[in-house]
C-alpha cells in the first residue's frame, strides 16, 4: 500500500492564515482514534481472527475408544485445498459461480436500467419530487422485507404467475430462483444506481450539448462522447460499490428462496451455513476466500478502470487543491 | 434527426430519436418528444411503487382471502396487523429491539463519526489519504467474514443472545457509511468559517464545538437517518448473534413467523409486519428527501 503521500504543506499562495498551513497531526490524531480503533476491533480482529480459525478444524465424530471427540485441531491449509476435491468442493465452487453470476448479471441490468432512470429524470420537468420520493422507497425497505415481499410474489399462487398466466414454482429451485434472486435486487437498487447517475448528469452544463448539437451530434453520439465520459467516474464508483455489495450477497437469496438451495447458495450462505453446523475452520476458511475476493475485485476495478474512489474527499478540498496531486491506492492511473 | 426537439438535454432527444428512427415527419416526432418522458416517468414510478404497493395492498386483506388478486382489498380488514402482534411472533419486543439496536448504533457511530469525519475533511495532516483509504476500505468489507469469528467470540464471552452482540459489529459497516457521508458534509462547509473564529482567538477544538457542530447539524441529522436506515435493515448479524426470540430484531423476527398450521407461510401477517418495518422509515425518509438524496450522492455511493 504505498501512499506516496506528499507531505508537503505547499508554501502558502495567498493571503491564507497561518491556521491552513500547520499540521494539525496531533488533533487528527485524537479524533481518529476512536474510529480507528472501533474499525480495529470489528474489522481488523475478525478477519485476523477468521484467518487463524480457518486453520484448525472442529473434531466430529468418535475415536477408536468410543469416546466423543471435542474440541479443534490444527490442520493447516486442510480447509482450503478441501475445495479442489470432492462434495465440499463441487459446493463450493458452485457458490462461488452463483455469487459471481449474480453479481455480474445483476450489475449490468442495474446499472442500464438505472442510467435510463437518470436519463428520464433528467429530462423530467414536473413531478421531481414525486419521482424522488417513489425512487427512494425501495432503497428504504428492509432488504429482508423486499425478499419477503418477492417471496409472496413469486408464490406458486402469487401474483407474478397469475399475471403472466403460468404455474413456474419461482422459489423452489432451478433458474426461476436465480431469475427471482435477480428480479429482486434489480427492483431494489436500480433505481439507486439512477439517482446517483442522475446527480452526475446534472452537473454537465447545457451548453455542452448545446455546441455538439451545432456541430451535428446525433443524440446517441451526443450520449456517446459527452454523456457517459462525463458520467464515467460517478458510475465507476457507483459501480463498484454495487459489485462489492453483491459479492457479498446474503439476505436476498436466503430470505427469498431459502436454505440449502444449490441454485442460488452464494459464498456468504455457504460459509454461515458452515458455521451454523459448527464446522468453525471451513467457514472461516470460506469468508476469507470471499475477503480475498472481494479484495482481488476491488484492486483490479481500481487499478485497471482507475475508479478514483476517494477523489472526491481530495479534490474538493479546499486545502487539497493547493498540494501537490498526490496518488493514494485508490487512485487509478487515468488521468 | 432529432433537431425538432425544443429541448437542450439529450435524454429525451435520444428518446425522440429512438422512437423515430426510420424518419417520421417532424411534426410527429415533436409531439412523441411531448409525451414520452411523461410515460418514462410514469413506468419509473410504477417500477420502484408497483411492489410495495402490492404488500400494502396484501397487508389489508382478510387473512381468507389472502391469495385474492383484486388491485384494492375488499372488504378491508386489519386483521393483519392484529394477527403481526400474537404473543407467539414476539413482533412487539422484536420491534423494540430493533429500535434499541438501530437507535444505538446511530448515535455511537454519529458521536465517533463526527469527530473523524472532522479530521479527515478539515485537517492537515500526513496520514489523510491513508486514513481515507482505509475507511472506504472497510464498507469493502464482507460482513460474513466478521460474523463468524465474531461468534465463536461472542459465544466464549457468553454474549451470543445480547444487545452489544447486535451493536458492536454493527459498527463495522455504521461507522465508515456515517464517516464517508459527514466528511462530504464538512468538506461543503466554507473554511472561512473556522478561520473567523479562530481568528477571533478560538483554538481548532472551539471552532469545531462551536462553530462547525451547530451549522452542520443538518447533515448530521441526515446522516443519522441513513446510517439508522441501514441499522435497521440488518440483518445476518441480528441472525447469527441470538437464537432466542427475547433478543431477535423485528427484520429476524419476520422471517421466523410461522402460520397457523406449521407447514405455510402466513404471507397476509408477513406483509403486515414488512409494512411497520417499513412505513416509518418511509415517513421519515420522505420528509427529509431533499436531504437524503444530497447526502447519498455526495457523500459517496455507499447504500
Amino acid at each position: 500500500m504505498a501512499v506516496t503521500e506528499a507531505p508537503a504543506r505547499a508554501p502558502v499562495a495567498k493571503s491564507k492564515k497561518a491556521y491552513s498551513n500547520e499540521d494539525h497531526g496531533r488533533l487528527a490524531a485524537m479524533l481518529l482514534t476512536p474510529t480507528m480503533a472501533v474499525l480495529l476491533i470489528v474489522i481488523g480482529y475478525p478477519i485476523l481472527a477468521a484467518m487463524y480459525q480457518s486453520l484448525f478444524t472442529t473434531n466430529q465424530g468418535v475415536d477408536e475408544s468410543g469416546f466423543v471427540q471435542e474440541g479443534e485441531k490444527f490442520t493447516g491449509l486442510d480447509n482450503y485445498t478441501a475445495i479442489f476435491s470432492g462434495a465440499a468442493g463441487e459446493r463450493f465452487w458452485n457458490a462461488f459461480y452463483n455469487t459471481t453470476f449474480f453479481t455480474v448479471v445483476c450489475v449490468v441490468i442495474e446499472v442500464i436500467i438505472g442510467v435510463m432512470m437518470a436519463l428520464i429524470m433528467n429530462k423530467a420537468f414536473t413531478g421531481k419530487g414525486l419521482i424522488r420520493a417513489s425512487i427512494l422507497v425501495p432503497w428504504a425497505i428492509p432488504t429482508v422485507v423486499s425478499a419477503l415481499l418477492w417471496r409472496w410474489i413469486f408464490d406458486a399462487n402469487g401474483v407474478a404467475n397469475n399475471i403472466i398466466n403460468q404455474q413456474i414454482l419461482w422459489s423452489t429451485d432451478g433458474w426461476q430462483a436465480k431469475a427471482a434472486v435477480i428480479i429482486a435486487d434489480t427492483w431494489k437498487t436500480a433505481p439507486f444506481i439512477g439517482l446517483l447517475v442522475l446527480a452526475g448528469l446534472q452537473v454537465i452544463p447545457a451548453e455542452v450539448y448545446e455546441a455538439a448539437k451545432i456541430d451535428g451530434a446525433s443524440a446517441i453520439s451526443q450520449f456517446r462522447h459527452i454523456t457517459l465520459p462525463l458520467v464515467k467516474p460517478a458510475l465507476l464508483v457507483a459501480v463498484l460499490f454495487r459489485i462489492l455489495d453483491n459479492l457479498r450477497m446474503f439476505d436476498l437469496p436466503y430470505v427469498l428462496v431459502g436454505a440449502q438451495k444449490p441454485s442460488v447458495e452464494t459464498v456468504s450462505i455457504l460459509a454461515f451455513l458452515e458455521n451454523n453446523n459448527a464446522r468453525f475452520g471451513s467457514a472461516a476458511a470460506f469468508a476469507v476466500l470471499l475477503f480475498l475476493y472481494i479484495v482481488v475485485v476491488a484492486y483490479a476495478f481500481v487499478r485497471l478502470l482507475g475508479a478514483d474512489v476517494i477523489g472526491d474527499a481530495r479534490v474538493k478540498t479546499p486545502k487539497a487543491a493547493k498540494r501537490r496531486p498526490n496518488r493514494s491506492i485508490a487512485r487509478g492511473d487515468t488521468p | 434527426m432529432s433537431t425538432s426537439t425544443s429541448a437542450p438535454q439529450q435524454g429525451a432527444a435520444q428518446a425522440a430519436a429512438a422512437s423515430t428512427r426510420g424518419g417520421n415527419a417532424g411534426r410527429k416526432q415533436s409531439n412523441r418528444g411531448m409525451w414520452l418522458p411523461y410515460a418514462g416517468i410514469a413506468l419509473i414510478i410504477l417500477y420502484c411503487l408497483a411492489p410495495f404497493y402490492w404488500m400494502i395492498v396484501s397487508s389489508l386483506r382478510r387473512t381468507g382471502d389472502t391469495f385474492e388478486t383484486d388491485v384494492i382489498p375488499t372488504p378491508f380488514s386489519f386483521q393483519n396487523f392484529i394477527d403481526v402482534f400474537d404473543p407467539k411472533n414476539s413482533f412487539g419486543r422484536a420491534l423494540f429491539n430493533s429500535v434499541l439496536v438501530a437507535g444505538t448504533v446511530t448515535v455511537l457511530t454519529l458521536i465517533i463519526g463526527t469527530f473523524a469525519a472532522y479530521a479527515l475533511a478539515r485537517l492537515n495532516f500526513r496520514a489523510k489519504n491513508l486514513s481515507l483509504s482505509i475507511i472506504i476500505a472497510t464498507s469493502m468489507f464482507p460482513g460474513i467474514a466478521m460474523v463468524i469469528p465474531l461468534f465463536k467470540l461472542f459465544t466464549d464471552i457468553q454474549w451470543i443472545n445480547s444487545y452489544q452482540a447486535l451493536i458492536l459489529p454493527a459498527m463495522s459497516f455504521a461507522l465508515p457509511l456515517a464517516v464517508w457521508n459527514l466528511t462530504a458534509f464538512f468538506r461543503q462547509m466554507p473554511a472561512e468559517l473556522e478561520q473567523a473564529a479562530t481568528v477571533d482567538g478560538c483554538t481548532q477544538g472551539q471552532a469545531f464545538r462551536k462553530v462547525i457542530l451547530p451549522l452542520a447539524a443538518p447533515g448530521v441529522f441526515t446522516t443519522a437517518i441513513i446510517v439508522f436506515v441501514a441499522a435497521w435493515n440488518e440483518y445476518i448479524i441480528a441472525l447469527t448473534m441470538t437464537n432466542k426470540s427475547d433478543y431477535r430484531t423485528a427484520t429476524v423476527a419476520v422471517t421466523f413467523f410461522t402460520g397457523t398450521t406449521g407447514r405455510d407461510i402466513p404471507f397476509g401477517s408477513i406483509m403486515a409486519a414488512g409494512v411497520i418495518l417499513t412505513v416509518p422509515l418511509l415517513i421519515m425518509v420522505l420528509v427529509f428527501q431533499r436531504r437524503i438524496v444530497a447526502g447519498l450522492t455526495a457523500g459517496g455511493v455507499k447504500s
